[in-house]
């Protein structure tokens, strides 16, 4: 019982690493910009895609890491300064426009890609099984992928307080208008904060293309878990996204794993109350 | 007399579906401050946004350094020399004060790498601002939230200064001030004039701006009902009476 108790903490925990990234990115483009991108679901599934394909012809997981979330910061830019830039402050527009970029880039994905689930194939190391201490077996993979979401973690949360350019982030999110007023350009601010997000989006679909699997319809179930860690969380707040990835995904795995029948209740009814005691989420602020 | 640094030129400006702005034209020189008065609602915080490019006016012209501003954005109108002090201070109020105050020196604000500071003028850093704002000094870390009013107002300005700017824009930095307070912002106008830059203050504070303005406008309903400096302001009572309910005759 503690044993188990143990490894489901784990296993949200390498979830909610997966999910920060996601969610990160997703949070931190809708406070500067106010822009909301359903298609990061998509993202994470075209750039796990990509990753699969780079991984199968390099032979190199490090590649497909890499050039999955480029790719992704690529199109990314694309979408925002030919679609997005024109809907303005138009969350309904945006919502709408984000959502149909999203199925046109699944069924891309499906013609090329196919209907079956696909793994992105890990290198041997990654592979298999390890002791942790206390005599617990866990996949080596999951438990380095918590690793692996600390220490992007850890940097973005560097460069977001510790830096000049995290500051002038922050000054945008608290007042884009001002900022624009002492002299920056917050539009081109937002480019280098839209390809950061682009590209954790991208390489969280190569990482977890790995073990969840890749299927035309996963970018919707990502989408909505990241979206969860992102209203708990507080819209804008990448604390927020931190703590949110970590609710959720322990949430997540005691859920399926004491409440099967009702794993989604598990998820949404403690997010429904959160809502009513914190409407702005837990790190979310008044606007 | 040389060029203005700013010149307004009957500039209509409207606000969503409002005529706010009718055509109103003004000029600054430098090392000057000009002070715009009026009533609530007649179009003073109008008027700083039209020259700074936040809302833009539809017609006529803002020229700046002999430039004309017409399809700036705030972010180019702003790295040619003006700085802003907005109404209700709006500072970041997540960022400490060293953040906010080096907001305007981060290489994003000055991608052509050293702005202002033409020679003869005082260079405004971290050091200077805080010399001159001691109170600031004691809170450097503090997150600007958790900054008084007062302490607001001071690093509103601090943070302007920062930018080494020409030109100052400063929308009632008296507003929910203590008379104590009202008077270090009128030390802080002189002694920043003294040091070459000018200022455009808009306010309804009639005391601070008479004490500090060289010349002073009068804004009505969108339109300057009067322009002229403080002396001849004394002695339009009517203008005094209707337009800013002070009993004229004299200071």
């Amino acid at each position: 019982m503690t044993t188990s108790a143990i490894l489901q903490a784990i296993n949200g925990t390498s979830l909610a690493a997966l999910l920060f990234l996601l969610a990160s990115g997703f949070t931190l483009t809708f406070g500067l910009m106010r822009v909301v991108n359903m298609a990061h679901g998509a993202y994470y599934l075209l750039g796990g895609y990509i990753g699969l394909s780079l991984a199968e012809r390099t032979g190199s997981f490090a590649v497909a890491i890499v050039g999955g979330g480029a790719s992704i910061v690529v199109l990314g830019y694309l979408i925002d300064r030919f679609l997005i830039r024109h809907t303005g402050d138009n969350h309904l527009a945006q919502v709408l426009l984000t959502v149909g970029v999203a199925f046109i880039i699944g069924d891309v994905a499906l013609a090329i890609w196919g209907g079956d689930a696909l793994k992105v194939p890990v290198p041997p190391f990654l592979r298999g099984a390890m002791e942790l201490p206390g005599g617990l077996v866990y996949p080596t993979y999951r438990f380095v992928l918590i690793l692996f979401g600390v220490f992007v973690g850890a940097v973005l949360w560097v460069l977001y307080r510790k830096t000049q350019i995290g500051a002038v982030v922050r000054a945008g999110v608290d007042d884009r208008e001002q900022v624009s007023a002492t002299g920056i350009d917050v539009d081109r601010l937002f480019v280098l904060v839209s390809a950061v997000a682009s590209f954790l989006a991208g390489m969280a679909g190569v990482v977890g293309g790995a073990f969840l699997a890749l299927y035309p319809g996963a970018e919707w179930e990502i989408l909505v878990v990241a979206l969860v860690v992102v209203i708990v969380g507080g819209l804008g707040s990448l604390e927020g996204a931190m703590v949110g990835a970590l609710i959720v995904g322990l949430l997540d795995a005691y859920g399926r794993w004491l409440l099967p029948e009702f794993s989604y209740f598990v998820l949404f009814g403690p997010m429904a109350v959160l809502l009513l005691v914190r409407p702005r989420g837990i790190f979310g602020r008044e606007s | 007399m040389s060029e203005p640094l700013l010149s307004v030129r009957e500039i209509h400006t409207y606000y969503g579906d409002s005529y706010v702005l009718q055509g109103v034209s003004l000029d600054l020189h430098e090392g000057r401050i000009v002070a715009i008065l009026g009533r609530n609602g007649m179009g003073k915080t109008t008027l700083i946004r039209s020259v700074a490019g936040l809302t833009p006016p539809r017609e006529g012209d803002v020229i700046f350094k002999g430039r004309s501003l017409r399809g700036q954005p705030p972010y180019a109108i702003a790295q040619q020399g003006m700085a802003i002090v907005p109404q209700g201070r709006r500072i970041f109020r997540s960022l400490s004060v060293r953040e906010n105050l080096l907001l305007p020196t981060s290489r994003l604000a000055r991608p052509s790498g050293a702005a202002a500071a033409d020679g003869q003028r005082k260079v405004w850093d971290l050091d200077e601002v805080l010399k001159e704002f001691p109170q600031l000094a004691e809170r450097i870390d503090h997150p600007g939230a958790a900054l008084s009013g007062g302490e607001q107002q001071m690093l509103a300005v601090g943070r302007a200064l920062m930018a080494n700017p020409d030109l100052i824009l400063m929308d009632e930095p008296s507003e929910g001030l203590a008379p104590r307070l009202v008077q270090q912002i009128e030390e802080i106008m002189k002694n920043v004039r003294e040091h070459g830059h000018a200022i455009l203050l808009v306010e309804q504070n009639f005391a601070l701006a008479m004490a500090v303005a060289d010349f002073i406008y009068v804004v009505a309903s969108g339109r300057f009902v009067f322009h002229g400096t403080p002396q001849e302001l004394w002695g339009a009572a009517e203008i005094l009476d209707h337009h800013l309910g002070v009993s004229g005759g004299g200071p």
